[in-house]
């Protein structure tokens, strides 16, 4: 119906619309979750969905590659050593004669395993400590935090150094190096989560209602605290990745036969004059893994932020 | 005490709460408070922010443990309750709290905020736990489906509800609402109290209902206790209160209720408080009011007044009487 002028809107053109008993307290919306509407928000994010694509990537690169090539990463042939890219070797071969293209899978899959390692055990004991440091504050957390200010003030990487002399190098010596100060900044991430929770009066309520301590903390403390623990896992991860190739590239990495992105970077670079794919190769490889994190990381930050919300 | 009868259900006696804050300070939140609450009665406890009000009642509920003094419930002291007895008196004693927006998790589910309750105490499981909800959804007026949905779907009366059927998922027998209309509209303020009233009707609850809003707590109160600066300044029936305050500070907070007739309220002469509530870290000394009072005179610079009886019934901590 079209109305052409204000005059013609009369009285009876109007319907009075009855209010039944419980309408006004229905609620139309489909019910969204937390974690659906953070999915929504991500997907909404172009960059940290390129960075997941990366990753997805580099992910079936590392496991699906294997299956295409012939070659063995540790197979050597000394009349094969240094071929350039071609049909036979996609990504040509090293100083040893061996496949750069089974070596990367076999590369990739190793970074990718010290660094999810590495941010697992950072996430078991940061959560751990921080979560006991922050519920039980007092003089449990000033003891708890001093020790932790004092391992913060040491630079990690003297530290990973002298303990892989110590120790001898080796994957999980490596792993190990990463995470005996790693854990730290996710201890006081954590920590900081908790002492701001647990003053929340839903936590007050659960106290009220005669909740455990043990039940305080799973059921409220951290399923609140997983947005913050998630997106620091996600920077966590390429970082560990990077001081590894980092320690690999200095000599400490993991041993021979094992292969990691710094450790191919570290061999490709004594070539780089003559045989530059040797090191450009690895060199993308990193770069790629740590623009997938990083995007993802920021993108999960933003996502999981809840004053963000529309 | 106000009465000595024996159907006194809650006694709060000479109840200190301090709170220490860095290497020195200490912040008397609660100094030296008595007052009972008998069964099925309304106890408000006024005073504006900082007086130590929320205090009372967390201190009450057992989230805070008291510095001096103890809250008898039935007879015993609350903290000294061990193992299952504390449960057991986390089933009769629930809170409502202040904030309809920080008072339910955010992550979880309105089905899953008040069957917390009912897990805690082992109450009911699978089916019978599901339809426990749905009851206790009914009763403060939401509908069963509500139970899928999350907190932030609701409007802050809504919340504050779910919060209710929380408290109420215990069957307890005795709720300190802590503040719980003052975060909400005024429009939706009726709602709330509405269904504390009826609640009390159909399950003969006790409240402390604790606000800085005299109009609503003269509602719904039988008794009031009005605080300032960690003391009870004044004791009385809500009407006597109402109609005869003694407390300067008292005469000031009733002045500053809204009379709803404009000619009135033309007319009439506030008494308006000057100045800020001193620190309750550093108290003034002598009686804790002087410093705003208009009828302070050298002995309230001096000695601190007692709470004592005025009228039958009334009791009030001031030397003018």
């Amino acid at each position: 119906m079209r109305l052409a002028s204000a005059q013609e809107i009369t009285q009876d053109m109007f319907e009075p619309l009855q209010l039944g008993a419980g309408e006004g307290e229905a609620i139309t919306r489909p019910p969204i979750s937390y974690w659906r509407e953070v999915a929504r928000r991500f997907r909404r994010n172009r960059l940290a969905v390129a960075g997941l694509v990366i990753l997805v990537a580099l992910l079936a690169f590392a496991f699906i590659g294997p299956f295409l090539t012939p070659w063995d990463p540790r197979e050597q042939s000394l009349f094969d050593t240094n071929k350039p890219p071609s049909a036979e070797h996609w990504f040509g071969t090293d100083n040893l004669g061996r496949d750069i293209f089974a070596r990367l899978c076999y590369g990739i899959k190793i970074s990718l395993f010290v660094g999810i390692m590495a941010a697992l055990i950072d996430l078991v004991v940061g959560v751990i400590y921080g979560g006991i440091s922050g519920y039980f504050g007092g003089v449990v957390d000033d003891v708890m935090m001093r020790i932790v200010d004092i391992l913060y003030g040491i630079p990690y990487i003297i530290v990973a150094i002298l303990l892989l002399v110590v120790i001898g190098p080796g994957l999980w010596s490596v792993i190990l190096a990463m995470t005996i100060t790693g854990w730290v900044g996710m201890a006081r991430l954590v920590r900081g989560q908790v002492l701001q929770l647990k003053e929340q009066e839903f936590v007050l309520a659960a106290r009220v209602l005669g909740a455990s301590h043990l039940g305080i903390i799973l059921r409220h403390l951290i399923p609140n605290a997983m947005g913050v623990i998630i997106v620091q896992m996600t920077f966590t991860i390429p970082g560990a990745i990077f001081g590894e190739a980092f320690l690999s590239f200095i000599g400490l990495g993991v041993p021979l036969p094992l292969a990691s992105l710094g450790t191919m970077a570290n061999d490709g670079y004594q070539y780089l004059r003559i045989y530059p794919y040797q090191l450009i190769i690895p060199a993308i490889a990193i770069i790629m893994t740590m623009l997938g994190f990083n995007f993802v990381g920021d993108g999960l930050r933003d996502a999981l932020d809840p004053k963000l919300r529309r | 005490m106000v009465h000595d009868t024996q159907d006194t259900v809650l006694e709060v006696v000479n109840l200190k709460k301090y709170f220490q804050f860095g290497r020195r300070a200490v912040l008397k939140a609660v100094d030296d408070v008595t007052f009972s609450v008998r069964k099925g009665e309304v106890f408000g406890l006024v005073g504006e922010s900082g007086c130590g009000k929320t205090t009372v009642g967390r201190t009450i509920v057992g989230l805070y443990s008291p510095t001096a003094g103890k809250v008898l419930y039935k007879g015993e002291d609350t903290s000294r309750l061990k193992g299952a007895e504390v449960k057991k008196f986390k089933r009769r004693v629930q809170m409502i709290f202040q904030d309809p927006y920080a008072s339910l998790d955010p992550r979880m589910t309105v089905g899953d905020i008040i069957g917390e309750a009912l897990d805690i105490h082992r109450l009911a499981r699978g089916k019978e736990r599901l339809a426990r909800i749905h009851e206790l959804l009914n009763v403060v007026g939401l509908s069963a489906e509500h139970a899928n949905r999350f907190p932030h779907e609701f409007s802050g009366g809504q919340r504050q509800r779910i919060g209710i059927a929380r408290a109420l998922a215990v069957d307890p027998e005795f709720i300190v609402a802590d503040e719980p209309i003052s975060a909400l509209d005024v429009s939706i303020q009726a709602q709330v109290v509405n269904l504390l009233s009826r609640l009390r009707e159909e399950r003969g609850l006790t409240y402390i209902f604790i606000a800085h809003d005299l109009a609503m707590v003269k509602h719904l109160s039988d008794n009031v206790g009005v605080m300032y600066l960690g003391r009870l300044v004044e004791l009385a029936p809500s009407a006597e209160l109402y109609k005869n305050p003694l407390h300067p500070y008292t005469q000031g907070l009733l002045s500053a209720i809204p009379i709803p007739d404009p000619r009135v309220e033309r007319e009439r002469k506030r008494i308006v408080l000057e100045g800020e509530v001193p620190s309750p870290v550093n108290p003034p000394k002598g009686c804790r009011f002087q410093t705003r009072c208009r009828h302070a005179k050298p002995a309230c610079r001096e000695e601190d007044p007692k709470l004592k009886p005025v009228a039958p019934g009334h009791f009030a901590a001031c030397h003018l009487y």
